[in-house]
């Protein structure tokens, strides 16, 4: 607002309303506001969530064939890289296909961290747990940070303009990116990196970690959807134009969805590394990009649980068609092809799970973010 | 001083002349009616004072200061608010939250009490509720408000353009066209309220409108453009009786006025 406002409009006097021809409403359709916050439960949900993941790490690694974990874990990636990318491209409505550009980038510099890190933390603080679960945290906001950075790098200039000028730029980038990492010699070139050291890239990646980390993703993204800069986000893909009248300053909110979308594809690319003692440079081709805008499109554009649906799917379903090597694409399109026809707007549409639990009737559906169809 | 003031304003499309020099002033707590056969260029004098165009040539003054050229998001801040001739709302979004989404400067929370949900969050997202509440009311759209936008009728969907500018708290509020489609009843609940909105909140209002008998009896003045031109200026008696626009209303030149709106 102007720093002088003569007339300070009020609707607080605004008593006598004008007579208008629908009569005044019964009772006021009661919106479920914002709970009111509760943080002694909060802290007490949250160390019991921690403390359950970690059972259920435990539980696992002890139980389970390794072939069955690692389907769990590539699981949690993806739901990470899906919800990241729903952000950008199903709430926001800015197409980018290059993600695996930016899980590249966040992929090669955890593992270059953590091969880097783990041998002077341990000469500071001794080997153990903790140290092990202070590099791979550091490595993944390293990162997390610079994948952030490239989307800010390509997002600047490509999210200026309105209309698809970012899927051009994100493909481009995507493959530059990749062919950047088959050429760097201090990063294993095209066969990969493990790790110079004797001790090489480690594994960190436990079934706690990930999902600790998929929970913070999802909740994160989750808050941030459902408040006054998510809604002004659904609102850019709605009406750009529209959303600018009433003073929603659109490229600096689609730069920032675009920033935290590429963060968190590099968070996802950091887990992914220390999953496996390696990384390559065609781990991230364009049809990882493709996988995981398959994700999003199945489970619905603009739904968070529907992006968790869809990352679920395509780990289960890529690792069930291992077996069909290069036909995969064909089966994988022809699903595709089906749940279009069968569902246009993916499995969930653009609703939430919680909205589909909640239309009890005689009850508000909670306010509906829609999808572009 | 007046609210918002063109001077010379010129705005061009390739060889073609839109806009060629209009000067006017809105004062404060004035209905301005401006009005003028299709293709007169009342929209495209809108898009240049809400920044949508840059004008070739004149300024635009908004509360003392100069916003010519500047962009839309930052013309709406200063406090200038409008609708679409062609509805534009946020359609797979609740009534609500349409209303919602504009009540920016009423947030006081940041990204990181959005992330972690804290009080103040909360108090901003009932704050921001209650606002659009009554703003919905005001327009008589409450019950709706849980709707889709998408489904509301068509006139609905204008008063629901209405209430989502009103959340911005906008001294002056441009309205394109706000009574097309929407039947006789409709337009006199609508003329009330723009009424109320100068009355009670003190606002001016800018008005584009073809429906004639409302401008005739909502505005406290009027200019009619013609072809890009100033053609006529005054209250609205002078202005019925005007020969030019008379003459551009029913074509006594027999001139080609029936291009389509920009």
């Amino acid at each position: 607002m102007l720093d002088s406002t003569p007339t300070e409009p009020s609707l607080a006097s605004s008593a006598e309303l004008p007579p208008s021809s629908t009569p005044p409403s019964s009772p006021p359709p009661n919106e479920p506001g914002p709970r009111e916050p509760r943080p002694t439960l909060r802290l007490l949900v949250s160390a019991g969530l921690v403390v359950i993941l970690w059972g259920l790490g435990f539980l696992i690694e002890s139980q389970l064939i390794e072939y069955v974990q690692r389907i769990l874990l590539l699981c949690g990636v993806n739901i990470v890289l899906a919800v990241g990318l729903n952000l950008i491209n199903g709430t926001t409505g800015q197409f980018s296909i290059g993600h695996a550009g930016f899980m590249a980038v966040g992929a090669y510099t955890a593992a270059y961290l953590g091969v880097h890190l783990a041998p002077a933390l341990e000469a500071a603080l001794g080997a153990g747990v903790g140290t092990d679960a202070l590099v791979l945290n550091l490595a993944l906001l390293g990162g997390a940070l610079l994948a952030g950075f490239a989307g800010l790098l390509i997002g600047m200039p490509s999210l200026r303009l309105r209309g698809d000028y970012l899927a051009v730029v994100t493909l481009g980038f995507g493959e530059i990116i990749r062919i950047l990492f088959t050429n760097a010699e201090f990063l294993g070139s095209a066969t990969g990196y493990f790790g110079d050291s004797l001790a090489g890239l480690r594994a960190y990646s436990s079934f706690f970690w990930v999902y600790l980390w998929v929970l913070l993703v999802v909740v994160g993204i989750r808050n941030l959807t459902f408040s006054q800069t998510g809604r002004s986000l659904v609102a850019i893909r709605e009406d750009e134009i529209a959303a600018e009248s009433i003073a929603a300053p659109s490229t600096r909110l689609k730069v920032q969805a675009f920033v935290i979308s590429a963060a968190t594809a590099g968070i996802a690319g950091g887990l992914f590394a220390h999953m496996q003692a390696g990384i390559r440079p065609e781990d991230f081709r364009f049809e990882k990009s493709i996988d995981m805008l398959v994700m999003i499109i199945v489970g619905g554009l603009g739904s968070i649980s529907g992006a968790i649906i869809g990352g679920v799917f395509v780990a289960v379903t890529l690792e069930l068609m291992r077996d069909l090597a290069q036909y995969r694409l064909v089966v994988y399109a022809l699903l595709l092809i089906i749940v279009m026809i069968g569902r246009p707007k993916g499995l969930l549409g653009s609703r939430e799970l919680s909205e589909l639990w909640r239309r009890a009737p005689g009850k508000t559906p909670e306010p509906v973010r829609g999808g572009k169809s | 001083m007046s609210l918002l003031e063109l001077s010379g304003v010129e705005k061009r499309f390739g060889g073609i002349a839109a806009i060629q020099g209009v000067s006017f002033r809105v004062e404060p707590k004035q209905i301005f009616g401006l009005i003028g056969p299709n293709g007169a260029g009342k929209t495209t004098l809108f898009n240049v004072v809400t920044g949508v165009y840059r004008p070739e040539a004149g300024r635009v003054t908004f509360d003392g200061r100069d916003v010519t050229g500047k962009n839309p998001a930052a013309i709406a801040e200063a406090g200038l608010g409008r609708t679409f001739q062609n509805i534009r709302l946020f359609r797979a979004m609740s009534v609500e939250q349409n209303v919602m989404v504009a009540g920016q400067h009423l947030h006081r929370s940041g990204l990181f009490d959005a992330l972690l949900r804290t009080r103040r969050f909360a108090d901003d997202e009932n704050r921001l509720r209650r606002r659009a509440h009554e703003l919905l009311e005001l327009m008589g759209l409450r019950e709706l408000s849980a709707e889709l936008a998408q489904s509301l009728p068509y006139g609905s969907q204008r008063r629901l353009e209405i209430a989502r500018a009103l959340m911005l708290e906008p001294q002056l509020l441009l309205l394109d066209e706000p009574a097309a489609g929407m039947n006789s009843q409709e337009a006199r609940d609508l003329e009330r309220q723009l009424r109320f909105l100068r009355d009670q909140l003190g606002l001016s209002l800018i008005l584009v409108e073809h429906n004639v008998s409302l401008v005739m009896s909502v505005c406290d003045h009027i200019h009619v453009v013609d072809r890009g031109r100033t053609i006529a200026e005054g209250v609205p008696d002078e202005i019925k009786t005007h020969p030019r626009v008379l003459s551009a209303y029913l074509g006594e030149d027999s001139g080609d006025s029936g291009e389509t709106e920009r």
